[in-house]
Parts: C-alpha cells; structure tokens; sequence
C-alpha cells in the first residue's frame, strides 16, 4: 500500500543538527529553535550574519547555521552596527545576555537602538550571569540569592533591576520593542510571534526591533527545570510584564 | 595630479579614500578631528559610510563589525581614544581581521594634553591590548609621507588580514603641506575578501568570525599561526630611510616621525660646524629595521647612538636590544607637547663628540 508521506515537523534549516552544551531546563535552545524557524520561514538565512556575545551563549554560532561575529563583552550592538552599514543588504542580530546587554553593554546597546539600526536585538534576561557560575546581574531581582549577592540582592546598595524594554522604550527613535517569554506553549507561540515580526521589520529596512525573552537558568537558580519555570511565572513575571512596549507605526515620527 | 596644500588631517582622510576605503567610523578628539570634519562631507560624495559613534570604545567594534564584510574600513583617533581601542584590536588580530587605525599622537599618560608627542609607541609597537599579537606600524616624518603610508596601510591590512596602526604626532596632523595624490594608484593584487568575509551562506558552509578557541591546543595553534604572519611582516615589511649617512660620521641619530624631521635640520647646520651626523629614520616600527640599525650603528667611525624622541625614552630601549651593548646609546627627549628643537639636538650631539669617553648609559633630560 502506498503511503502519503508529508514532514510536518522538522528541523529548521537555520539550525544545526548539533547537541548543544546548555543546562537541561535553560530557555536557550528554545529560543534558538525560535530565531531559526523564522529565519527559514522569511527565507533570511543566506543572507543573515549573527553576533554573538559574551555568555553562555557565546557558542550559539555552533549551533545556528549561518555566517556569525563573535562580539566582545557587550559590543555586540556596536559590531552589528558596523556591519549593518556596510552591508545594509544584509539581516544582522545579536544574540545577548542579561550580562551582557544591560550592564556591560548598555552604552553600546541605548546608542544603537537610538540610532535606529536596522537590526534585531534578541535579548535573553534570566536575571543571573550564567556561564561565570551565577553572579549578580542588573536584572537580578530584589531579594534574589547569587553568589555575589549571597543573603538576596539588597537594592538599596545595587540599585533596583533594570528593566531594558521599558528604559529603550523611552527613547524617541522609532522602534520595535516588544517582551515574551518561552516557558509554556502559549509564550512560545507569542514569542515567535514578536520574533517574526521584528526580523519582518528589519527585512523591510523599517527600524531598530529588541525582543526581550525572559529565560530560566535553573543551574544557577538553584532549582529544578520544573521550579524554574514556576519561579519565572511567580517572581519575574511580575516585575518584567510581557508585552509591547514601542510599536512600530508606518508615520511614526519619533514623537 | 598637480600638488595641492592640505592639513595632514585632511591629506589622511582624502588619501584613505584614494586607497579604497568604503566605511569611516569615528569619535571627535583633539589633535585629529578634522579627519571626520572632513569625511562628514567627501564619505557621502563617494557613496561610503561615515558614522560618528557614542564613544572610541563602540566606534572600534563598529570597525571590527565593518571588516568582518571585508570591506576596507578605518578609523582614526588620538591618544587617550586609542587606549579605548585596543579592546577591540586584539580581538580584530585574533580574528584576522584588516583594519587600519590611524593615531594621532598627543601628550599623555591620563588625559594628558592636547599637544604633540610619541609617547604611544610602547602601546602601538609592544601590543596595546591583551593577548600575543602584534599590529603593523608605520610612522610618517611629512604629509606626503603620512598621504604615502595610509595608502599602503590598507593594502597591509589586506595582506596580512591583521590591524594596521599609522602612528603620526599631532605635528603631522595640523601642519599645512604640499601633497599629490597619485592619479592611477595600483597595488598588487591580493586574495578577495570573500574568501574569509561574513557575506551570507549562500551556497556554502555558514562562516564564523571569531577568536575563542576554549580547547587550549587550539588556541596555541593560532597563536602560533598568527606569529608565523608576524614573522613574515618581519622579513617582507620593514621600512626605513638613512639621511646623510657616511664614514665621516661620529654620530648615529635614531629617530622617526616629526623628530626625524627636526634632526635632519640640526644634522644640516651641524654639517656646517664640521661634525658629521647620520640619521636612521625607521618608518616601520614593527616591524622594527633591526639589521639595519644594527649595521649602521656598529660601523667603526660611529662613536655613539642618540636616540631622540618626543617622549620620556620609548623607542630607545628597541635601539638597546638591537645595538647589544656594542656602542653606547645616549636618549634625549622632550615630552608633554614639548617639541625639541634643532638647537636642543645639537647640544646633545656637540656634547657627545666633545666627550673624550661616553658613560655608556642613557642620559635622559632631567
């Protein structure tokens, strides 16, 4: 008997077959998969330069499968900006850690979104510094353990977590700026949802797009994968809504 | 073309454009922002880009972003910027990237000031950033010159796909001379960038630029592999010029850039005294004309080395090593933005010939 044989599920090209080195129950891979889908169903990827940064995802250019920079600490948006206008032809994203993009980072990622680059920003918030073994990062939440911050972050010394959608909202250069998450079904669904569209922007030269993604890092967490994403829901999503926070209009004057 | 008078600034910016380059990037600091004044305006006549970023910290990563599309790229800044840099410059060697970054020197440590000096030649020549890696230096004595090597300096990027840094004083950047541009300018030919550059995996396997390598025997392998260019530019790139260089001489001045000008005034008017000085200009700084140096300063007629810079004695202790002891070498230097005069390098020559013996050692202005 003949069989109709039809692939309903598949891996995206943008994405290699590879076993990746992250922690069981760590967001990345999910949002890898994500950022691939898309680049394959917008048929971007053969014309797509990543950047990397300085983290636990410095190795994702191990894991996409298209051309990468691999940026110093928090010069990524500086990297995508030079190539960008070399190459406005091209799809540029970086790829960035909390760490990464909101501390060490921050002048190089508040000059180019105000700029307007034409390029996406995926910026995956755990609130921790994940490959040094779980510091205190600018995201990290009031009261939450680290190793830097061993009895819980005491904000009255370090400052209230940054919130990186909101602050680059306020600028008054058009953008795309919208925060998901990927811990069950429907935040995937919304996630990729946010994701298509910024690289849709970027495709049609329209403005600078930043995707916050919160992501879990049950390793330094100190918890389970399951408690991870039960911690995520309880604490920052609370602190971090989900949502759009600067959309893109056609006649969007900066105002 | 006819010769046409220019502000080393401008010839710079002008000659980068003769040479090809598609993509300035910038950040405003005294003595060398008529380079991006300049550029603002002749980038968009030529098509290329021009962008002035948030900091010399972000602008050195938007070269570093720039050349992974293997355009030809630059960037141009003075002191207290370059230090900024160097962040970005070992990870573009690292990553063999081309990039030509142009200094204008001034008076540091710290901010310094804003007049001209050499006191950036440990931090160009002895690495700058972190890491085993080199960058090619070039320092220019005139505009022409300065015109000359910035041309050469993207070709030498090319070359190599290693950072190009020109080293010029504040003097080259602000003073007024005759230049010419050449009218066909041609180089030897060089492998494409797009043999190495992110362009898109079209039709080929995914690229990745970087400069990690985590597994220790691989990130020994390219070091080693990055030395075997270093050797190389060694053997293929070292640059020099000898100025009145003869038998009769007592003294051998070392010198480069602006300084070498100034000793060449003051090895004229000692001529007429009767005491015969040679200069021995490098123009490569690395890679170092060691032999040369070397050879010209063992001769027998040659009693003593002098070694003069616009800074506290950089430059001198390479003059040491490669002079191994055979003849003393003695240093003047002025530094802060205090540029010797011919007066100041005749003192120090008269009193060395007039000496019955040298110490030996390094006498440095006190």
């Amino acid at each position: 008997m003949a069989v109709d044989n039809k692939t309903v599920f598949d891996r995206p090209v943008a994405l290699r077959d590879v076993v990746t080195h992250y922690c069981p129950g760590c967001t990345h891979g999910v949002i890898h998969r994500i950022v691939s889908e898309v680049l394959d169903e917008l048929g971007l990827r053969e014309r797509t330069c990543g950047v990397a940064p300085v983290g636990c995802s410095v190795l994702c250019y191990n894991y996409y499968n298209c051309d990468f920079m691999e940026a110093p600490h928090g010069r990524a948006p500086a990297l995508a900006t030079g190539f960008k206008r070399m190459r406005p032809d091209m799809i540029v994203f970086t790829y960035q850690g909390d760490g990464d993009l909101a501390s060490i980072g921050m002048g190089e990622i508040v000059h180019a979104a105000n700029r307007g680059e034409k390029f996406t920003t995926i910026f995956v918030n755990n609130a921790i510094y994940g490959m040094t073994g779980g510091q205190m990062a600018p995201t990290t939440l009031q009261g939450q353990v680290t190793t830097t911050c061993p009895v819980g972050r005491d904000t009255s010394m370090t400052g209230q977590p940054i919130r990186m959608a909101e602050l680059l909202s306020a600028l008054a250069t058009p953008a795309y700026i919208e925060r998901v998450a990927v811990h069950h079904p429907k935040y995937i669904l919304q996630a990729k949802k946010a994701i298509r569209k910024a690289f849709r922007l970027q495709r049609d030269n329209k403005c600078y797009t930043l995707i916050e993604v919160l992501s879990t890092c049950p390793t330094n967490w100190g918890n389970t994968p399951g408690e991870a994403t039960e911690w995520l829901d309880d604490n920052m999503m609370k602190y971090f809504p989900l949502g759009c926070y600067k959309d893109f209009q056609e006649d969007d004057s900066g105002s | 073309m006819a010769k046409v008078l220019m502000k080393g600034n401008e010839a710079i910016a002008e000659a980068a454009l003769r040479a090809g380059a598609e993509g300035y990037f910038c950040y405003p600091i005294t003595p060398q922002t008529e380079v991006a004044e300049y550029l603002s305006k002749r980038m968009p006549e030529v098509g290329g880009v021009f962008l002035q970023g948030e900091s010399e910290l972000a602008v050195a990563n938007m070269l570093f972003g720039a050349a992974s599309t293997g355009k030809r790229i630059f960037t141009t800044s003075s002191s207290p910027g370059i230090s900024l840099m160097q962040e970005a410059i070992s990870y573009m060697a690292g990553a063999e990237l081309p990039a030509v970054i142009i200094n204008i020197m001034r008076g540091g440590p710290g901010l310094g000031g804003i007049l001209p000096a050499q006191s950036d030649y440990f931090q160009a020549v002895k690495g700058g950033g972190h890491g085993d890696y080199r960058v090619l230096v070039l320092a220019p004595s005139t505009v022409q010159e300065a015109v000359d090597l910035t041309m050469l300096s993207f070709h030498l990027a090319d070359k190599y796909r290693n950072p190009v840094m020109l080293i010029g004083d504040g003097m080259i950047g602000q003073m007024m001379e005759a230049v010419e541009f050449p009218d066909d300018y041609q180089e030897p030919e060089l492998p494409s960038s797009s043999e190495w550059a992110a362009t898109g995996a079209e039709g080929r396997e995914a690229r990745i630029i970087k400069s990690l390598f985590l597994d220790p025997t691989g990130l020994e392998d390219n070091s080693w592999k990055l030395d075997r260019k270093y050797r190389q530019m060694i053997k293929e790139e070292v640059r020099s010029e000898k100025y009145k260089i003869s038998k009769t001489n007592k003294v051998l001045i070392v010198a480069y850039g602006t300084m070498a000008r100034i000793c060449q005034t003051a090895i004229d008017e000692l001529e007429e005294e009767g005491i015969s000085v040679g200069l021995f200009r490098p123009i490569s700084l690395f890679p170092f004309p060691e032999q040369e140096i070397f050879k010209e300063a063992t001769k027998a007629n040659i009693k003593s080395v002098l070694t003069i810079e616009m800074s506290t004695g950089q430059m001198v202790e390479d003059v040491q090593k490669v002079v191994q002891g055979k003849k003393p070498v003695e240093f003047y230097g002025r530094t802060g933005g205090i540029v010797p005069t011919p007066d100041e390098v005749k003192e120090q020559v008269r009193g060395i010939v007039s000496k019955k013996k040298t110490s030996g050692k390094s006498r440095k202005k006190t």
